[in-house]
């Protein structure tokens, strides 16, 4: 009876004051969404099915980003640190222990793990130390840069570990793609359908999790902090803890999206961590509405859409165009386009239905 | 005995020397005004107190125990409780959530649901709940600061300008909420300016002026003292 008390309640979090969307209506549409997923590669080519997969993976670093930035009030401008350990850490593990027994699934843990290591360290000394504000933006571009450079000028082959030569400025590729042990020969993830329910599946999972974990008592003071840091503080908080722990939580996010690109496309370069890569996110979970986790996924998934096609078939300014987008958003919508949007149509509505009436 | 003491408590900004000497003590089940003009010291002593500033010297007793070096939020925990002068509240979330996140601490399910009612009903914004407390009006968000503060069930409750920007109805009602508080046993140290407002609270006043502590008594011998008038009703009566 307990555990059931505790199932229901667990599940209650799923929704709360923290996320938008409720009820059966929302839960229909959550379905809906999930099950055109889901037969979006009856209807596609295997290739393009593949290649699509790319979107889903930076979904993760964005979810982590909304909860430290749109959540906890804390701007990180760089989580491809972590995108960029977890994924060198990927490619350094799978290179040297192989892809037999379900061992990438392994090393993806381990470099998700290492990434959270990471951020635990770098996050102790930032909120311990009481940095926030611009300032915290400051010392976490710096790191991925930091880290960028120095990658950058491992191409020597001095620069190895065990077999797996780091190569500095042109990337290490030839690390294996997940694989998963099967009788009968192993079933290898390229990119591929299967690969894409695989990632699909994750990103549902963290969504409901993230979801949860807003709506908790956790969520609550994370929300408060950022809210009015001093007000939580004297409620008896240690909002440093808790600053701490949706950082750490983020940034192993921001680890896990490294992994699956790297797994993905058997790659991972010195840039991914550089100066555009670093805003990229920002710009994703800025225009989409970083306080939700829901506008955030849909916003990065829109964006990333976007800026895919403007690189492909535009021209050389998507870069730009991401930088004018950011700065509009700011500035004409700052919870974001869904909210924006969203609260201009309602409005419009009222208007109308008072015209109505009168 | 006394809940909250100082002895020689002393802290300086650069040249500045905000608290000098102070020797207070605040006894319990007491309801105790800190006065004096701008710039006497009075918020720099909340924040000493609160540990939001260390002190240059000395040293703070709570309830007979050293916490100079306790970090804020564990006195927080220990029964301080602290509203502030610019309301202290979380504006994008709804009034029912501020408490919620307030009473979490040591409450959940139904009996947090029924204590955010009692709270609300005794902070007359029952009707507010849903709403997003950026949008309560100043008197409103100052309740609710009061409400948030007294959540955390204080021993001893800090009111910094609890009135300030309230109408007279708003301020009266405000005392009547602090005598009720302090009929159940909590002790509060509160900065005011209104007099009419120490007058209906405070039990005694301390007076302190560059830092240091004037003067000390009920509110008749405050009003009475030559020197008090001079530094700080002088300003009033001008």
């Amino acid at each position: 009876m307990a555990s059931r008390n505790l199932l229901t309640s667990t599940l209650g979090l799923l929704e709360g004051p923290q996320t938008l969307g409720k009820g059966v209506g929302f839960w229909s549409g959550f379905l809906v969404v999930l099950a055109l997923a889901c037969a979006y590669p009856l209807f596609a080519d295997g290739y393009d099915v593949g290649n699509n997969v790319y979107f889903f993976n930076w979904a993760f670093m964005a979810l982590g980003l909304s909860l430290i930035w749109g959540y906890g009030g804390a701007l990180s401008f760089g989580q491809t640190a972590f995108f960029g350990v977890a994924g060198y850490a990927y490619g350094v593990l799978t290179i040297n222990i192989g892809d037999a027994y379900g061992l990438t699934f392994v090393s993806l843990i381990a470099a998700v793990g290492l990434s959270a290591l990471f951020a635990a360290v770098l996050g102790y000394f930032l909120f311990f130390g009481r940095i926030s504000g611009v300032f915290l933006g400051i010392v976490t571009l710096s790191v991925t840069l930091v880290l960028e450079r120095f990658m950058s000028q491992t191409a020597g082959p001095e620069w190895a570990i065990g077999s797996a030569r780091l190569n500095g400025f042109n990337g290490m590729g030839g690390m294996p793609s997940l694989t998963i042990p099967w009788p009968g020969g192993d079933i290898v993830l390229y990119p591929d359908v299967t690969l894409y329910y695989l990632t699909l599946a994750l990103l549902v999972i963290v969504y409901l999790a993230l979801r949860m974990l807003v709506n908790s008592r956790f969520g609550n003071v994370l929300v408060a902090i950022r809210e009015n840091p001093q007000r939580a503080e004297m409620l008896g908080y240690d909002i440093r803890r808790y600053q701490l722990g949706a950082f750490v939580v983020g940034s192993g996010l921001a680890g896990l999206s490294g992994v699956l690109y790297t797994a993905w496309g058997n790659y991972i370069t010195p840039s991914s961590m550089g100066m555009s890569a670093a805003a990229l996110p920002v710009v994703w979970v800025a225009v989409g509405g970083r306080s939700d986790l829901t506008t955030t996924l849909f916003g990065t998934l829109l964006v990333l859409a976007g800026f895919q096609y403007l690189t492909i078939y535009g021209s050389q300014y998507a870069l730009v165009v991401m930088g004018f987008l950011l700065v509009v958003t700011i500035l004409a919508a700052p919870s974001g386009i869904f909210i924006t949007v969203g609260s201009l149509f309602s409005k419009g509505l009222r208007r109308r239905l008072a015209r109505e009436r009168s | 005995m006394a809940i909250l003491q100082t002895r020689k408590l002393d802290k300086w900004f650069g040249g500045l020397h905000v608290t000098d000497n102070v020797d207070f003590a605040l006894e319990q089940g007491e309801v105790h005004c800190l006065i004096g003009p701008n710039g006497a010291g009075k918020s720099t002593f909340f924040k000493l107190v609160l540990g939001e500033h260390a002190p240059s010297g000395g040293e703070i007793l709570y309830d007979g125990e050293d916490i100079t070096r306790t970090k804020s939020y564990e006195r927080i925990r220990r029964g301080i409780s602290v509203k502030f002068q610019v309301p202290g509240i979380f504006q994008a979330l709804r009034v029912r959530q501020n408490l919620q996140i307030a009473l979490q601490h040591h409450l959940q399910g139904a009996s947090l649901d029924e204590e955010i009612d009692r709270l609300l009903e005794f902070l007359k914004l029952k009707d507010t709940e849903k709403q997003l407390a950026g949008s309560l009006s100043h008197g409103q968000k100052q309740w609710l600061e009061i409400g948030m503060a007294i959540a955390l069930k204080p021993r001893l409750l800090l009111l910094d300008e609890p009135t300030a920007g309230m109408t007279p109805d708003e301020t009266h009602a405000t005392g009547e909420m602090v005598q009720a508080l302090n009929a159940d046993g909590v002790s509060v140290l509160a900065v005011e300016h209104d007099m009419a407002f120490v007058r209906q609270i405070a039990q005694r006043v301390t007076v302190l002026h560059f830092g240091k502590v004037f003067a000390q008594g009920t509110i008749e011998e405050i009003v009475a003292d030559e020197r008090v008038a001079a530094i700080y009703l002088g300003e009033i009566h001008a």
